[in-house]
């Protein structure tokens, strides 16, 4: 075995399959709708060059910057619902009853495709028949809201399951990384006369603290290019109020024909998530990893 | 020892085949399928109809590509067949690498003309047999008075309204405006949703719109708008969507008709909670034919068609419709010929079976007297041939940049978030920003 890991030429056959797919597949798109920003093109005749204009446009469309501020809307609420499952994850990872059981019942909406929760959630957002608005008439409210219908709310009803969607996932990783700290620590701290809310705050988290800042990063990065929910509930309606960065790209360039435009918008994508990470990743550091 | 060298040469083959599947080109694959037949001449087709979701339109192809096999035994026709987005994604990416299918399916105006301009479609005025049409549906399909494509489908737009609730009401099928403003007041003072409106999908509305433009300015105001012979801010155009937002204020549409699909609201009047729909002929197997719908609803469903205007210049026989989808021969074709000929007949055969098989208008006239069909086809048939007017849908005759403004102007306008003379304003500057 050492002697294979050795040769040079085997390291690089082995690595090549993957090597060539993440090309193929990731890097070339990458650098081919770079290029394709630079044409002005319907996707379907000839391509014309027209420099940097479609870049000047998108520095200048409206669209493009509020659909830029609804996915950082996203990235701040899905960022600020980690808490939340931090808390969640804290409670299901201390020895309590059922939290086998509850584990599995947050795990659910993440088995479920996106189409699906998508379709679920626009039945109980029905503005007549709806989950929603039945439960707020039975409550007494008169003039219930129309949800994915109007401008100012139709964006936050789909933060709603967005959030619902991913806390199995979040849950999940944080679970994983609270049973990894050693019982020791925690016995230690106990006959030291720690209470459990000094246990979590004060050892617990530290002790993930690397975990937690990956799970922002995902958040963040994750939030920015999101589609799937909200390219099936509204569409980015109505009238552009739930638009994403990810769901503006699509129309232009699947829908209105402006594949040249459509591509700058996913380069444009791409530059604001890569800056993102960084900043996040600079925002994060810290000099002294803690460690066990 | 053994065992290491068959996992070498697994992995290598692994290696090979991804690299050897990553390089091989589209080329080489459709050379292997045509050599497969040597001596037949394939004929590859694209449909949108597949055997799950569209049983009916699924198996008229399907049998008249097999009676088309049999007398033709040297043709030999390969089909794919997609749900209708994926459809229209794989057309777009296969006609940017120009590997479009022989025989295919496209939609009229606006969608087909980047095909056309890109040299994609071949033109078909050699097979076009005109007078087999009904009038104004070939012209959709045309660009410079050349059809590039053979229309399949025929669609009208009449209001469909439950019987029933109007009846609970003492209510009748409105022929004026005015009687029709009567029915909404009487059903929304009983707390009954008197129109049902997905307006999520926008061209929805649109209908409602193009079809109040048309009752007060007549069928020119629009069209000639759209065509830039005339301007959008024609105060029949203005006058149109002060009527809209009339309308909304009455709460004459389902509570939150701009969130809802069109199969969203849809439900609402299949489930009796609104009494009137306004939509195309499509949905008329719902009513009459389809196994999937209750008996008992069917019989309570009617239709009327949209009602006139007082001091408008439109009349009640000018219809918003339009042809659905039609046949295109690829222009790049190397069977082009054989793809003509079997277009033609598949035309002509699905003209003669859609309407009894599968509740299909097609575009090609229609010989009532023959086979026993459903009152109401026979009805909306002879309207159809009554029809003194047919406007193409406002959103299929403009480009998509435009039809784009258009459709969130409209959702803007029913959602009361624009006023009638910026609605016309936005639209009739992107109109004029496109000559």
């Amino acid at each position: 075995m050492k002697t294979v890991m050795s040769n040079k030429f085997a390291i690089a056959l082995y690595t090549l399959p993957a090597l060539l797919l993440i090309l193929v597949l990731i890097y070339i798109p990458i650098a081919l709708s770079g290029y394709y920003g630079l044409m002005d093109w319907d996707g379907i005749g000839e391509m014309t060059f027209i420099g940097l204009d479609n870049y000047i446009t998108l520095i200048q469309d409206k669209l493009f910057w509020s659909s830029t501020w609804h996915s950082f809307l996203l990235a701040i609420f899905s960022t600020a619902s980690l808490l939340l499952y931090l808390a969640i994850s804290l409670v299901l990872a201390s020895k309590i009853k059922g939290s086998d059981l509850l584990r599995k019942i947050y795990l659910i909406p993440m088995l479920l495709s996106s189409v699906a929760i998508a379709q679920l959630w626009m039945k109980i957002f029905d503005p007549t028949n709806g989950m929603a608005n039945k439960l707020l008439e039975f409550f007494g409210v008169e003039n219930t809201p129309i949800w994915l219908a109007d401008p100012k709310i139709a964006l936050y009803a789909i933060f709603i399951p967005i959030i619902w969607q991913y806390a199995g996932f979040y849950i999940l990783i944080y679970y994983a990384a609270l049973k990894n700290v050693p019982d020791e620590v925690i016995e230690a701290a106990k006959i030291d006369g720690a209470s459990p809310f000094q246990i979590a705050y004060k050892i617990k988290l530290p002790l993930i603290s690397g975990v937690f800042k990956v799970t922002i990063m995902l958040a963040v990065v994750g939030s920015l290019k999101y589609f799937d929910l909200i390219y099936v509930m509204t569409g980015g309606g109505p009238n552009g109020a739930s638009e994403v960065m990810a769901s503006y790209m699509y129309k232009e360039a699947f829908k209105l024909n402006n594949f040249g435009y459509g591509s700058a918008i996913g380069f444009g994508l791409l530059v604001i998530c890569l800056l993102m990470t960084w900043l996040t990743s600079q925002l994060t550091k810290s000099k002294d990893d803690v460690q066990f | 020892m053994k065992k290491k060298a068959f996992a070498t040469v697994m992995s290598m083959a692994l290696a090979g085949g991804l690299i050897l599947g990553g390089c091989s080109s589209s080329d080489e694959t459709a050379k292997d399928s045509s050599g497969s037949s040597s001596d037949k001449t394939v004929v590859k087709m694209m449909h949108l109809w597949p055997e799950g979701s569209s049983n009916a339109q699924f198996t008229i192809v399907d049998d008249i590509i097999k009676a088309y096999e049999e007398e033709n035994p040297d043709v030999d026709i390969q089909t794919e067949i997609l749900g209708n987005e994926q459809y229209k994604e794989k057309i777009k990416v296969l006609s940017a690498s120009n590997e479009l299918p022989d025989v295919g399916i496209t939609w009229a105006a606006g969608y087909m003309k980047p095909f056309v301009d890109g040299n994609m479609f071949a033109p078909l005025d050699d097979i076009v047999e005109k007078d087999k049409f009904v009038a104004g549906t070939l012209d959709a399909f045309s660009v410079e008075e050349k059809p590039y494509a053979l229309p399949l489908e025929l669609n009208i737009t009449p209001v469909y309204y439950n019987k029933e609730i109007f009846e609970k009401y003492n209510l009748e099928a409105p022929k004026t405006y005015d009687e029709f403003l009567n029915v909404v007041e009487t059903l929304v003072d009983n707390g009954v949703t008197p129109i049902t409106l997905g307006n999520k999908d926008r061209w929805t509305g649109s209908m409602w719109y193009m079809y109040l433009a048309d009752r007060i300015g007549g069928p020119e105001s629009l069209n000639n708008a759209i065509n830039r012979t005339g301007s959008f801010e024609d105060p029949a155009l203005v006058k149109a969507a002060e009527e809209i937002e009339n309308l909304v204020n009455m709460d004459a549409f389902v509570k939150g008709f701009n969130g809802l699909s069109n199969d969203e609201a849809k439900g609402y009047f299949m489930n009796e909670q609104a009494a009137m729909y306004l939509m195309a002929t499509w949905e008329l197997p719902n009513y009459t034919t389809s196994p999937d719908v209750d008996q008992e609803f069917k019989d309570k469903i009617g239709y009327f068609k949209f009602p006139t205007y007082e001091g408008g210049k439109g009349d009640i026989d000018s219809y918003v419709g339009g042809p659905g989808v039609g046949l295109f021969v690829s222009e790049q074709s190397k069977v082009k010929d054989e793809a003509k000929e079997f277009v033609s007949y598949l035309v002509d055969e699905w003209g003669k079976r859609s309407v009894v098989d599968a509740g299909v208008i097609p575009a090609t006239v229609v010989d009532t007297s023959a086979g026993d069909l459903h009152p109401m086809y026979i009805d909306i048939l002879n309207d159809l041939g009554n029809a003194s007017n047919l406007t193409l849908y406002a959103d299929v005759q403009m480009s998509a940049g435009v039809a784009d403004v258009h459709l969130n102007q409209i959702q803007a306008l029913f959602g009361g978030q624009t006023t009638p003379e910026e609605f016309t304003k936005t639209q009739e500057e992107a109109l004029a920003a496109e000559k």
